[in-house]
């Protein structure tokens, strides 16, 4: 018999021992990847040559899994587990049984994948564009990743609906809520790169099928590779919306208005690829027009999240006796890393946003695309505002689940941890995006060019320098070995004590949430014409007007 | 669900802009002709250096200003490795190639080409200004790729 010790733990023990194993394969991911992001932005500057046939190429590859795919998913997985357990409840025994299996198809492809990586064998980045081919096993790898994450879901998307079977008529919790609109627009976006993985992938790496269509395979890795950033981003909405106005004693502005800007981005953020593709020739102008009307259409539920947010902070401010018009701000707990992380990780936001307009502008594109302006411009998304927001999670999410609690002394550590993060990110991609306006191209090692005067000019700047830009690199290097320390004290030293998993108080208004928001049948249904609509046709084209397939390279 | 008066205004403004901004890359899209690549021509990708006019590649005169370049990408090079335009002068360049996915980018000029296998990319430029052009690939394309580039000479006429 297990013992069970409720009075330390918030959520039932099994499944918090669940979410933690998720959160050992995110921070085991977080520590090699922030190894070979710093490694490859050394080499990269020209400061390090990289020994014993270490290819640049191969450590990118390494750095982009890890840290896009393996640390975002699993941690955001030990996180809606924690959560829904908070909220709708613990899992049943045959639930939990699941989660496992899931847990354990998603990590074997990890490690089938990431081996490959190690072993040379899939040197492609994570974008593995064709016709590079890695190893079958490496897509093999990437298949059982998505299945993993399909049972992993599936299990939390039925745990929902059997709570809102059970509580007929009642308004479904907010995390729940959010939850099931996160990973309906997680399994919708996977239909694509399951695709191209399993039909178009797996049997010409095998020797099943000779060519394979190139521009087919790009379309449907970002047919997914799109609605992936808003799987890494509404996690961290729902920390801000649910788990924020409880740690600044406040209450969410409105409930409906944060379940429409859920539906909304689980609307507009699929059918919207083509605008990583604007300077490719295959797809017509309409079409990519069309989408970049759509991709445009995410600015609503983002303004949304932006004004439901700050007018939790000053509702929070004013019950706490703010004057004036912006007084509000000093009640604000700056000293409260769990606030402070995710704080400047949404102000970061805001010039984040700004340049993903530029990104998706038809012609300004042209300016842009694959130069370092956009490595800057994800650095900013995921690696800032994502990143900082889910390490201030981290540091009442880790002792929720083992038991202990936050002392004031790893609360300092933190703070200085996401000071020095934000200033390493501002030295990284502050050059990154301007550098990439100079046409300083992405994903390449260390080169002048033979001295092209253009390219020396990257090199020559004060701040506009690739070796500002590493600078920027090891402060991050530094801020992410002290997380990592932080996190080895939360999870094994830090005193025992009950932490609870923060959920804010429901909105005062979650009454008058129109029920037509939890019709999740119709906001399918929705989704799915919105992306027959953008993709048919165009689809149809590129199988139709194919050129031959292409064979197999391995030019690594 | 009631929406706040402040909360109004900001949407009002939010989508406004987001009028604004579609409206003007529609209209440089669509009337003003700046519009990304769209269909091109397609080819064996196995079998470019048999197919026109990619089996001679190099500048062709159009008229007294414009040039067509015919460029054939490959791991990790261009051919040819050199162009040389007057000032003043017009360039399509045409570029397909041989192996793997390649781009054909000029730094701080518009010309930023994926060179998908199997399709012909195309961009324009007018090059007003004499120098040396650095011409490089930006999408990762193997071992070599941070070698890939070839150079466009603009002479004074």
């Amino acid at each position: 018999m297990m013992t069970n010790k409720p009075a330390l733990l918030d959520i039932s023990k099994q499944d918090a021992r669940l979410s933690l194993a998720y959160i050992y394969v995110a921070f085991a991911a977080f520590l090699i990847g922030i190894i070979a992001g710093v490694v490859q932005g050394l080499q990269r500057a020209g400061l390090i040559h990289l020994p014993g046939g270490i290819s640049y190429y191969q450590v990118l590859t390494a750095h982009g899994v890890l840290l896009a795919l393996v640390f975002t998913t699993f941690f955001i997985f030990a996180f809606l587990y924690a959560g829904n357990s908070k909220t709708l409840g613990s899992l049943s025994a045959t639930a939990r049984k699941v989660a496992w299996w899931g847990f354990a198809v998603l990590t074997l492809g990890t490690v089938l994948a990431f081996v490959m990586i190690l072993m040379d064998e899939a040197t492609v980045l994570y974008t593995f564009y064709a016709p590079l081919q890695a190893h079958p096993l490496f897509y093999i790898g990437l298949a059982l990743f998505v299945i993993g994450t399909w049972i992993a879901g599936g299990v939390l998307i039925a745990h929902y609906f059997k709570w809102k079977k059970a509580h007929k008529g009642e308004i479904t919790p907010l995390f729940g809520f959010m939850t099931v609109a996160t990973l309906l627009l997680w399994t919708i976006a996977t239909l694509g790169v399951a695709a191209t993985v399993l039909l178009q992938f797996i049997p010409w790496s095998l020797g099943i099928s000779e060519g394979i269509n190139i521009l087919l395979s790009r379309t449907l890795f970002w047919y997914f590779g799109h609605p992936l950033v808003y799987f890494w981003v509404m996690p961290a909405y729902m920390a801000w919306y649910v788990v924020i106005p409880k740690l600044i004693g406040g209450r969410l502005f409105s409930d409906g208005l944060a379940r429409l800007a859920f539906v909304l981005f689980l609307l507009f953020s699929i059918p919207v690829g083509f605008h990583h593709q604007l300077m490719e020739t295959g797809i017509s102008p309409y079409w990519k027009y069309i989408q970049v009307i759509l991709t445009f259409a995410v600015v609503i539920p983002s303004l949304l999240t932006a004004f439901s947010i700050f007018a939790t902070f000053e509702l929070a401010g004013r019950k706490k006796g703010a004057k004036g018009i912006l007084g509000w701000y000093k009640k604000l707990p700056w000293g409260d890393v769990r606030f402070l992380a995710p704080f400047i990780g949404m102000l970061l936001f805001i010039p984040a946003g700004a340049g993903g307009i530029i990104n998706a502008s038809n012609q300004m594109n042209a300016v842009v695309h694959n130069t370092l302006w956009v490595v800057g411009h994800f650095h900013l998304t995921v690696g800032a505002t994502v990143a900082l927001t889910f390490f201030g999670m981290s540091y009442w999410l880790l002792p929720a689940l083992t038991g202990r609690t936050l002392t004031p002394f790893i609360n300092r550590l933190g703070i200085v941890q996401s000071i020095l993060w934000t200033v390493g990110m501002f030295l990284m991609t502050g050059p990154m995006h301007l550098l990439g306006l100079l046409g300083a191209p992405r994903r390449t090692a260390f080169t002048t060019y033979q001295d092209h005067p253009t390219a020396l000019e990257w090199f020559e700047g004060i701040f506009v320098n690739q070796v500002t830009m590493s600078i920027g690199g090891m402060l991050l290097f530094v801020a992410g070995i002290l997380l990592i320390f932080n996190i080895i004290y939360l999870i094994f030293l830090a005193p025992k004590g009950k932490t609870p998993f923060p959920i804010g108080e429901p909105a005062l208004d979650t009454g008058q949430t129109p029920p037509l928001l939890e019709n999740w049948k119709l906001w399918v249904g929705l989704a799915a014409l919105l992306i027959l609509f953008a993709y048919t046709i165009p689809l149809l084209d590129m199988i139709q007007h194919a050129p031959p397939g292409s064979p197999p390279y391995q030019p690594w | 669900m009631r929406l706040h008066r402040y909360e109004k205004y900001w949407l009002y403004f939010g989508v406004g802009a987001l009028v604004l901004f579609l409206a003007t890359l529609g209209v440089s899209a669509f009337a003003m002709g700046f519009s990304p690549p769209g269909h091109g021509d397609v080819l064996d990708p196995t079998k470019v250096e048999e197919t026109p006019p990619f089996d001679e590649p190099g500048l062709v005169q159009v008229d007294e200003n414009t040039y067509v370049a015919n460029i054939v990408a490959m791991t990790f090079g261009y051919t040819p490795n050199e162009l040389e335009v007057p000032v003043g002068s017009t360039v399509i360049f045409r570029v397909t190639s041989k192996d793997v996915v390649h781009s054909f980018s000029i730094p701080k000029t518009n010309v930023n080409i994926m060179v998908t296998p199997g399709y012909v990319g195309e961009a324009k430029h007018t090059f007003t200004e004499p120098g040396s052009y650095l011409v490089l690939c930006n999408e990762y394309c193997g071992t070599g790729h941070h070698f890939m580039q070839m150079t466009i000479e603009v002479s004074e006429p």
